[in-house]
């Protein structure tokens, strides 16, 4: 969606510190639906696929075609509205937004114009720990363009199609956003529900989420709006931070040498962090927006509400509030696990075998976190399963296992042998614990008759001595007494 | 309807067409035609009577989401007016205007 608004500020004179200027933000996200076919034909949607391979002649906008639409994408777009709070509007129509560009086989896209499919909503974001809620204004359901390719050819920019009719949601913020940090809060926020929907990969890089900027710059306690800057082309989080950052201190400049500039679309340079002039507005878009008569009316009854809420996984904040009210785990191990909706998963999933939460936390954390690292794997494809890593818990809670044997020799071991069970795998190892008081009372025996000196100095009041028994206890047993039973036990004879 | 040059301008613009000497006149004369007939509807009273946009009282017209992908490159390429073995190819045109 496009709203010009073509002001010409004009602050002849005045000089400014960029401080004085408030920074008036929307953005736009662009989301690519995971569905397995495009919006209104069965092609696949496939990404990094051979170039129009994934093509068909309604997708191609051959003459005599006609769009269905693909009920995975509607209840995608319901699922995003419920989430965010939006009003679901019950009778949607669509539209055809006429442009040229070969890009866009059909010449016109199909979108929602008057009646978006959600309205209204908002997303909480938390910047420098002060919490706001930027409010949407509209999300509609769309389809994408094909990629056009300029620099493989010096004389033909090349089409692929194969991304052409993907379905996409787009999610239109009101300009309430104040700076790059917060729209980078904002994106952050939006990718993750996508994520934990399933709906969207929320991958930047690869376009399949994507961000555009309208900013403008304002006198602060002023109410006249400055002209408006649509940046396009910010592939990851922070470039549309940056990008923020240097377009308030581009147009601040500006104003401050009493300059005057035109509402365009400005591109995104990530080598140097700019922004740079790519087409100006000059004569107004006109897209003629009309009705699609190809496509019927579509109702969203309460009843097809209900069943796609009915549908809908855990989303972050209730799994926070889980993770916060019901397993008392600290703020941060909430966020860091709550973060991703696989690891949340993977977690609550080790807490169906155990009840020390804190424990499974820790191995989520540490150890589990830093072998995905370290192999560079998501955790879907982790393959010790969350029954195992509870398994290893117990054998520690019981006594059975070291901390430091878990994680240094069974973990790695069982990364290996994902299948193997863990206490067979655990005694092969040689690194069960005994709290046989047989075994470990002859060790204690041993200890004392090596040092019978001090065993008097215990007597006579040199307590810390008992690390010295513990020690060569531990080590007699090579490490697989339990050293809470050696100490009981010791005191048990000295004291 | 009069259609000015300026009018003439604005719809060649935007269906990228152009339209010079007799071609314009004609057009031109075209155009007044056409928007000369859409006048004579405009008389008839609409007051209380919703757009028609379709022909068929079908709502909720939806497929499940499968893919078919039965439609080959080599059958996608084929009516191109200029392709490779893999791309449409397509005057050098940069621009952005879209979503």
């Amino acid at each position: 969606m496009r709203i010009s608004i073509g002001y010409i500020v004009n602050l002849r004179t005045l000089k400014m510190p960029v401080e004085d200027y408030q920074a008036v933000i929307g953005l736009e996200i662009h989301a690519q639906l995971q569905t397995k076919s495009k919006a209104f034909c069965p092609d696949a949607t496939e990404y990094g696929m051979m170039p129009n391979t994934q093509v068909s002649p309604i997708s191609l906008g051959h003459p005599g075609t006609l769009p269905k639409h693909n009920k995975s994408a509607v209840e995608y777009a319901v699922m995003m509205g419920l989430a965010l709070d939006c009003d679901i509007r019950e009778h949607n129509q669509y539209a055809r937004k006429n442009y040229f560009y070969a890009d866009l086989p059909k010449g016109y896209q199909i979108t929602q114009d008057k009646t978006p499919i959600c309205t209204n909503g908002a997303v909480d974001i938390i910047t420098d720990g002060v919490k706001k809620r930027i409010s949407l204004t509209r999300i509609h359901m769309e389809e994408d363009s094909g990629k056009s390719m300029h620099d493989q050819d010096i004389y033909d920019t090349l089409v692929d199609y194969n991304r052409a009719g993907t379905p996409l949601i787009e999610i239109v913020t009101e300009p309430e956003i104040r700076s790059g940090d917060e729209a980078y809060q904002f994106i952050t926020e939006v990718r993750k529900l996508v994520r934990y929907l399933g709906i969207c990969d929320g991958n930047m890089e690869e376009g399949s989420l994507r961000c555009d900027a309208n900013i403008s710059i304002m006198k602060k306690g002023t109410e006249v709006f400055g002209t408006k800057v649509e940046v396009k082309n910010m592939n990851s989080m922070s470039n549309v931070k940056r990008a923020i950052q240097f377009e308030i201190k581009r147009q601040a400049d500006l104003l401050d040498q009493g300059e005057t500039f035109i509402s365009e679309t400005r591109g995104f340079n990530p080598l140097d962090g700019s922004t740079f002039s790519m087409r100006a507005k000059e004569m107004a878009n006109d897209y003629r927006y009309f009705p699609e008569p190809d496509l019927p009316p579509l109702i969203i009854s309460d009843d097809w509400k209900n069943e796609i809420q009915s549908k809908m996984p855990m989303l972050p904040k209730a799994v926070s509030k889980k993770l916060r009210e019901e397993m008392k785990l600290p703020e941060y191990d909430v966020e860091v696990i709550s973060e991703d909706k696989q690891i949340a998963e993977y977690f609550l999933r080790i807490a169906e075998h155990t009840n020390n939460y804190k424990a499974a936390a820790n191995w989520v954390m540490g150890s589990i976190k830093s072998y995905l690292n370290e192999n560079a794997i998501p955790i879907e494809r982790f393959e010790i399963s969350p029954k195992a890593i509870a398994e290893l818990i117990l054998l520690i809670d019981d006594g059975k296992l070291s901390n430091s044997s878990a994680a240094q020799n069974v973990f790695p071991a069982l990364a290996k042998n994902p299948n193997k069970d863990v206490l067979s795998l655990a005694q092969e190892l040689n690194v069960i614990q005994t709290s046989d008081t047989d075994f470990i009372g002859g060790l204690i025996e041993a200890a004392f008759n090596k040092f019978p000196d001090k065993v008097e100095a215990y007597k006579n009041g040199k307590t810390n001595l008992l690390g010295l028994f513990v020690g060569e206890v531990m080590r007699g047993s090579q490490g697989k007494a339990d050293p809470k039973v050696v100490n009981e036990e010791i005191r048990k004879r000295l004291d | 309807m009069k259609i000015d040059d300026k009018k003439i301008a604005e719809l060649s613009h935007l269906a990228k067409l152009s339209f010079e000497g007799e071609e314009k006149e004609a057009i031109r004369k075209d155009l007044e035609k056409i928007t000369g007939f859409c006048e004579l509807l405009n008389e008839v009273d609409t007051t209380g009577v919703e757009p028609l946009i379709y022909l068929s009282d079908n709502v909720n017209v939806l497929r499940e989401d499968q893919v078919k992908q039965d439609f080959t490159k080599e059958q996608a390429l084929k009516n191109a007016p200029k392709a490779d073995s893999d791309f449409f190819r397509v005057p050098k045109v940069i621009n952005t205007a879209r979503n």
